[in-house]
């Protein structure tokens, strides 16, 4: 069979699993925040005087009084014609909201995957090579103080550092004052990116390098290694050849998986900077009760979590050569 | 063609073997854990009393971690918010692993079964960890109650894959199969020859569920969902502190996060070094 | 096998003289282990192992699966792991063979013939990993002298750009061998290269052996296959329980094997299905059972008072060498 054939079966395939997941979460979701205690108009309408009469017309176009299975079903069809409603805090289609505060949010998810990705690789590969000296010793420590240290926390701490004490960035405010968003400069937005960026990179290492050693030191010990060694090849070299070779697929993938605790990071890095992006729109939602809001995050936050799975898939399956050639004799 | 053993080693800790050295490092950290939450139980309210004649103090003998613009002492309230935040830790992992032995469990019950709990366990990965612990708070009401059904809801992901292999691995063994033939229940098997297997794992599990739910707990609070201000948590204590950062006490953050990141790392400690004990395959390394 | 037999003497006869191109002199490795509960043991796998290997000759060194043969070969090829305690006096042409100097000859002046697909890279096309780690300019001719290997042992061209895992059993072992010819090797060490393969290829894997013997290397088999080491050696080393018992003349296992000197090699004599097929009773001691004296000691029907007290000394008889107090 073709390789296209295969890889397009797979994402048929996918697709298959993702519609059915989403279906699932958005009704779980719904029902979940249908049953809560939380009266979706008293917190719309929040600290507003209104007369009895206009509440009885927000009640209405709650429709706190239909049945809600079909007032599921009401959002499900609305959304599957992709309004997903109009944002209580924002006031604008949640579609508006939702672009503009994902595609903020890439570039920082992004900047920091990468950066994260490739600092982690170095230092796995560092750290693995030389098992049990010193530096192994300080890379350890550092990514295992790293997996326990608190995201917002340290955010807290490289704000008071860089922008409080050194003055090199802005704090907090996501638009210079007197600045409309329109006018925000590249620069401005780019001074904005760094520090948010930097967090998430220095936390995302700690699990791409404790995992890059431990596969490292894993093929290190493996026979065709022990070979390699015995035909005379050591040092760099071998490590360039075989290590590199045999741990980054899995390194790759394992990025990949990442996807779900990236967008928590950026939840919260996100709250500290000020950083208008979807992780701060999601945090507003939850404790205003936007409603619409928060479903269509929940929603695109979820097909970002698979997306990022699929892709590691994908990799696992039709870059591997091992694996591809498994499923050829298949 | 002999067995002895032999004490080799160099360092900090040389005169104590690698046993010693892993067993010490557990009490050493299991009694630290002990004496915060021993600590913030037994500090009455009048420890946390307002003071404005000495709000906002630069950290000092008298007050090792400062104090906030109320007065309070931040090394009482701190370990006040560390305590609560291991007793929610603590309550947290106990339903997760309660929740995870159950479906684990199930999940041997048959085909059906296994599939169901292999999609459950899909369906709860499928959102990003904290947007679903806010999601179940807001579904549960919201506050304090709310956090904590979150929190505990949702770390039982990973022990019950730990489980459910483990499970399927010792169902192959020859005992089983023989207690199979000789007529005794699936309910006889679980608990008599399955589950005393599982406690050791099922242990080291829930110590290395607790950091995960103490940090996700101090998020969702600082994110501002779980609890009320006037509750003692290090959310609570770093959110508050933002206001204050451009003023310049840095203590109000610092001090409070570098706690709750040692006792994070204890319990991490305390679950690495236990694995280590149990499984010593790699401990020359 | 007469007609090999008959060969192998005159090769024998011809280079006996020369000096001993490796000598292994009292070799004894441990490992430092940790048990359950980080409780550190050490265990001794092998113990007091002498062997040489001269050039022109095959050395078998027989003994029965899982008893830690293989690593003889990693201990002469300095690549044991980091836990694994090694004492031991060796000598490769003449000059002491430490860590240094065998991390400087291995892969030129030492070749390892592995036993399994496992010891490719998994992920690098074969091609690449015989020739190996070369200088960009020597590529070129390196790829032409590996095709002429290839061609050599009947291997296509299109095994170059395959992975280890297309290719076959035999193909393995023949790309295995090729890594050896490939470097211009003194010593060859090839461990367990039989097992798995059919009658045809397994002599044609072994006349691999002879001729690289034949071109004046020095080649040590190491092998659970007596038979096959039958076939080709020219003194075969039985090792037993981490040790070597015996290393005998390949014609003393002719006739009726009356030659052979210790009980141990004459029981395995016995088991040989055109013999007496009879298997020995009891099993090898276990690498963690404390024995005093003669490691055969419960298994040996010659056994004396003197057996039971410190390991017997080796001694030189009619050309072959053996650990035993009975024999004279």
């Amino acid at each position: 069979m073709l390789d296209n054939e295969k890889i397009a079966g797979f994402i048929g395939k996918k697709i298959l699993r993702l519609i059915s997941l989403l279906v699932i979460v958005c009704f779980v979701s719904f029902m979940l925040i249908q049953y809560s205690p939380i009266d979706p108009v008293r917190a719309y309408i929040g600290e507003m005087p209104v007369s009895a009469e206009h509440k009885a017309k927000l009640e209405e176009y709650w429709g706190v009084n239909t049945p809600p299975q079909e007032k599921f079903l009401n959002w499900a069809g609305d959304a599957l014609k992709g309004n997903f409603g109009i944002s209580l805090i924002y006031r604008i289609p949640v579609t508006d909201v939702i672009k503009e505060r994902f595609t903020a949010s890439l570039a920082l998810m992004a900047a920091s995957w990468l950066f994260s990705g490739i600092l982690g690789f170095i230092l796995g590969i560092v750290a693995g090579m030389k098992k049990g000296t010193w530096i192994d010793k300080a890379i350890k420590t550092y990514c295992y103080v790293l997996a326990a240290t608190p995201t917002f926390w340290l955010a807290l701490i490289l704000l008071m550092v860089f922008s409080v004490y050194l003055g090199w960035f802005p704090i907090g405010l996501s638009v210079p004052i007197g600045v409309t968003a329109e006018n925000v400069t590249f620069l401005d937005w780019f001074l904005r990116l760094i520090l948010p960026a930097l967090t998430l990179s220095l936390l995302g290492v700690a699990q791409i390098a404790l995992f890059t050693r431990e596969k490292l030191i894993e093929v290190l010990s493996s026979d065709y290694v022990l070979f390699a060694k015995a035909r005379g090849e050591k040092g760099l070299d071998l490590v360039l050849r075989h290590g590199i070779r045999n741990v980054a697929l899995p390194a790759i993938t394992l990025q990949f998986l990442g996807f779900s605790e990236l967008f928590g990071g950026t939840v919260l890095v996100e709250q500290v900077f000020s950083y208008p992006g979807i992780g701060q729109a999601a945090v507003a939602a939850g404790l205003r009760s936007d409603v619409p809001l928060l479903l269509g995050i929940v929603i695109v936050s979820a097909c970002f979590v698979f997306f990022g799975n699929a892709i590691a898939d994908l990799i696992y399956q039709f870059v591997d050569p091992r694996i591809k050639q498994q499923e050829a004799s298949i | 063609m002999s067995t002895a053993v032999v004490t080799v080693n160099k360092g900090v800790f040389s005169g104590f073997n690698l046993r010693q050295k892993t067993l010490l490092i557990i009490g050493f950290t299991s009694l630290l854990l002990l004496a915060i939450v021993i600590s913030s139980v037994s500090f009455g309210e009048e420890s946390l009393h307002t003071n404005f004649g000495s709000k906002n103090l630069n950290p000092s003998p008298e007050h090792p971690f400062g104090t906030d613009w109320m007065g309070r002492d931040m090394f009482i309230r701190t370990l006040e918010g560390l305590g609560s935040s291991i007793l929610i830790g603590a309550f947290a992992s106990t339903i997760s692993t309660i929740l995870a032995i159950v479906l684990g469990l199930l999940s041997s019950a048959g085909k059906i079964a296994d599939s169901f709990i292999s999609w459950l366990v899909d369906l709860f990965l499928s959102i990003p960890h904290l947007l679903l612990i806010i999601l179940i708070s807001i579904g549960f009401g919201g506050g304090a109650t709310g956090v904590i059904i979150g929190v505990a809801l949702t770390h039982w992901t990973g022990l019950t894959r730990v489980v459910r292999a483990e499970i399927k691995q010792l169902k192959t063994q020859e005992y089983i199969h023989i207690s199979r033939n000789l007529g005794k229940s699936k309910w006889w098997i679980a608990t008599k020859h399955i589950l005393p297997h599982l406690i050791p794992q099922i242990l080291l599990g829930t110590i290395l569920m607790f950091p995960h739910a103490i940090l996700h707990e101090a998020s969702a609070t600082f994110l501002g969902f779980g609890l009320s201000p006037h509750e003692p948590a290090i959310g609570i204590i770093l959110s508050e502190s933002m206001k204050y950062l451009s003023a310049g006490y840095w203590w109000l953050a610092f001090f409070p996060g570098l706690s709750l990141l040692i006792v994070v790392l204890a319990f991490d400690m305390i679950g690495e070094n236990l694995g280590k004990l149990m499984d010593p395959k790699n401990a020359h390394e | 096998m007469g007609n090999m037999g008959n060969k192998t003497e005159i090769n024998a006869k011809g280079k006996k003289e020369t000096e001993a191109l490796l000598k292994v002199e009292d070799l004894s490795l441990s490992f430092i282990q940790y048990a359950s509960g980080l409780r550190q043991t050490e265990l001794k796998v092998i113990c007091n192992l002498s062997i040489e290997a001269y050039r022109g000759e095959i050395l078998a060194v027989v003994g029965s699966s899982g008893s830690g043969k293989s690593l003889l070969a990693h201990a002469i090829l300095g690549i044991l792991p980091s836990n694994a305690k090694l004492d031991v006096k060796m000598e490769y042409n003449g000059k002491k063979l430490t860590q240094e100097i065998k991390e400087e000859i291995r892969g030129k002046e030492i070749a390892l013939i592995p036993q399994a697909t496992t010891y490719l890279d998994p992920l690098m096309r074969i091609s690449n990993q015989v020739i190996g780690c070369v200088e960009e300019k020597n590529e070129g001719l390196m790829k032409k002298v590996q095709r002429e290997v290839f061609q050599r042992y009947d291997l296509k061209p299109d095994v170059d750009r395959m992975f280890p895992h297309e290719l076959s059993g035999g193909m393995t072992r023949r790309v295995l061998v090729s890594t050896a010819v490939m470097s211009s090797a003194k010593l060859i060490i090839a461990d367990e290269p039989t097992p798995g393969l059919d009658e045809k290829t397994l002599n044609e894997t072994l006349s691999y052996f002879k001729d690289m013997a034949n071109k004046g290397c020095a080649v040590i088999l190491i092998t659970h296959d007596i038979e096959a080491a039958l076939k080709i050696s020219d003194k075969i080393a039985i090792f037993y329980a981490g040790t070597v018992l015996e290393v005998a003349n390949v014609e003393d296992f002719k006739n009726n094997g009356e030659n052979l000197r210790h009980p141990y090699t004459r029981a395995l004599w016995n088991a040989l299905p055109q013999n007496n097929f009879q298997a020995i009773k009891g099993h090898q001691p276990m690498q963690d059972e404390v024995i005093d004296g003669c490691i055969f000691y419960e298994r040996c029907s010659k056994k004396n008072e003197l057996c039971s007290k410190g390991i017997p000394q080796f001694k030189s008889i009619n050309g072959g060498v053996v650990r035993c107090n009975n024999v004279s």
